[in-house]
């Protein structure tokens, strides 16, 4: 077992507290987490393995779908790898994914935006890394939404993970775009991110990854925590 | 180390069809767990945990999901490495959302976790999601009862203490058998203590 993992790098997450994004204002912890000594509580992490069949859940333009229709919208598909800090694959790691449809909505009860459900689309999903970390999953791409942030206020298209690696340390929950998207500069949950970290939540359009007669590729890859680097041995 | 960490974004409000479908109705996907981590061969001390999560104006936050992970009764965390070995059916994860109790509670059916061992009173993990938090938080729960232990808990050691008192749960009667109410609070003069793990 990994001894201890690097800390989560605050010159890449964003702070708790951000003006512009409100709901912050009140969720967020005022007083700095306090550090402590990785135990292990914080070493391990859930086996999920044994409990997923992937195969059936990592395309969401079936998982939704009745009678063999097919969702609306541009399909897409995602690949990339998930690596920790110094570039070791993570294989065998559980990658949650949910999204809103083609038209901006999600299937959320909660969502009340006045744009059509599809009723082929679900929206969740997840796939597990292979040996080489790497993972797939088909999709449509999400369309914009607004919200009720401040006036006027779009949510860039985006795609929800959830991610846990090899210890509980390592969770990550996160949030992907796509590139050249104009509402990017707008985003409040986007622009929280420190500057030099955005490009980090951005996919890229990849015609290696493109299906030919199918499904736009889009590449992103996920970067965990790493163990901690130890001193050489003498 | 030469990448940069991907950076953290929000859970978001609409996150429960994808990982707590099942507690919010919705049945396409299965989940991968649920708020009761017991199954028939869990062994140890049957508990329950409850609790609310308040923002900065003392209101129930209803769209936060908690995580918990926690030792087996024999102070096992199990993981894919040890899964085998174990004859104790007890995953040690759970999950629940804040949205579907008239309350806002969110629960949990578990068992009290043993000692890891490692200057460790007996405690349970929690991480808390929202809409409004663009990284998650850690924190921990530790059982009143156990004041010996808590004594020498590294962790509890680390934090002023005056504030150790939010990371102990109350032990609430019920005809349930053992409660523990665990309420985390994001901001105030009770704000919970979370950890840079």
């Amino acid at each position: 077992m990994t001894s201890s993992y690097n800390q989560r790098d605050w010159t890449v997450h964003p702070s708790y507290f951000s003006e512009n994004y409100k709901s912050t204002h009140l969720r967020s912890p005022t007083k700095a987490p306090i550090k402590i000594e990785q135990t292990n509580s914080e070493l391990t992490a859930p086996s999920f393995f044994p409990l997923i069949n992937h195969e059936q859940e990592n395309d969401l333009t079936k998982n939704g779908a009745v009678n063999g229709q097919q969702p609306l919208g541009e399909r897409i598909v995602v690949t990339g790898r998930v690596v920790d800090e110094n570039g070791k694959p993570q294989p065998n790691t559980l990658i949650e994914i949910w999204q809103c449809n083609s038209s901006g909505r999600y299937i959320h009860a909660a969502d009340q935006h006045d744009a059509p459900l599809d009723p082929n689309f679900f929206g969740a999903g997840r796939c597990i890394t292979d040996n080489n970390g790497i993972y797939k999953f088909y999709s449509i791409k999400p369309g914009a939404y607004p919200w009720g942030n401040h006036k006027n206020a779009w949510r860039p298209a985006h795609i929800h993970f959830s991610l846990f690696g090899p210890a509980f340390a390592t969770r990550l929950i996160t949030q992907s775009y796509f590139p050249g998207d104009p509402l990017l500069e707008l985003d409040p949950i986007f622009q929280s991110t420190p500057k030099e970290a955005r490009k980090l939540l951005i996919k890229t359009f990849d015609i290696e990854a493109t299906e030919e007669g199918f499904a736009l590729g889009y590449k992103f890859d996920f970067i965990l925590r790493g163990p901690k680097a130890t001193p050489m041995e003498k | 180390m030469s990448l940069k960490q991907t950076p953290s974004q929000t859970i978001g409000p609409f996150f429960a069809y994808g990982l707590t479908p099942k507690q919010y109705g919705y049945n396409k996907i299965k989940d991968i767990a649920s708020n009761d981590l017991n199954s028939e061969g869990t062994i140890g001390e049957r508990i329950s945990i409850e609790g609310i999560v308040f923002d900065g104006n003392d209101e129930p936050v209803d769209d936060a999901l908690i995580e918990i992970w926690q030792a087996s009764s024999s102070g096992l965390y199990v993981t894919s490495k040890n899964l085998k070995d174990t004859n104790d059916s007890f995953s040690g994860f759970g999950r629940c959302g804040t949205g579907t109790n008239p309350q806002r509670k969110f629960s949990f059916t578990t068992i009290k976790p043993g000692t890891t061992g490692d200057n460790q009173a007996p405690h349970i993990n929690f991480t808390v999601f929202m809409r409004g938090l663009l990284s998650h938080v850690y924190t921990r729960m530790y059982f009143p009862e156990e004041e010996g232990a808590n004594q020498h808990d590294s962790f509890l050691l680390n934090v002023p203490k005056n504030r150790r008192q939010t990371l102990i749960a109350k032990q609430i009667s019920s005809n349930k058998g053992s409660v523990y109410q665990f309420n985390i609070y994001m901001q105030g003069a009770n704000e919970t203590v979370f950890f840079d793990v």
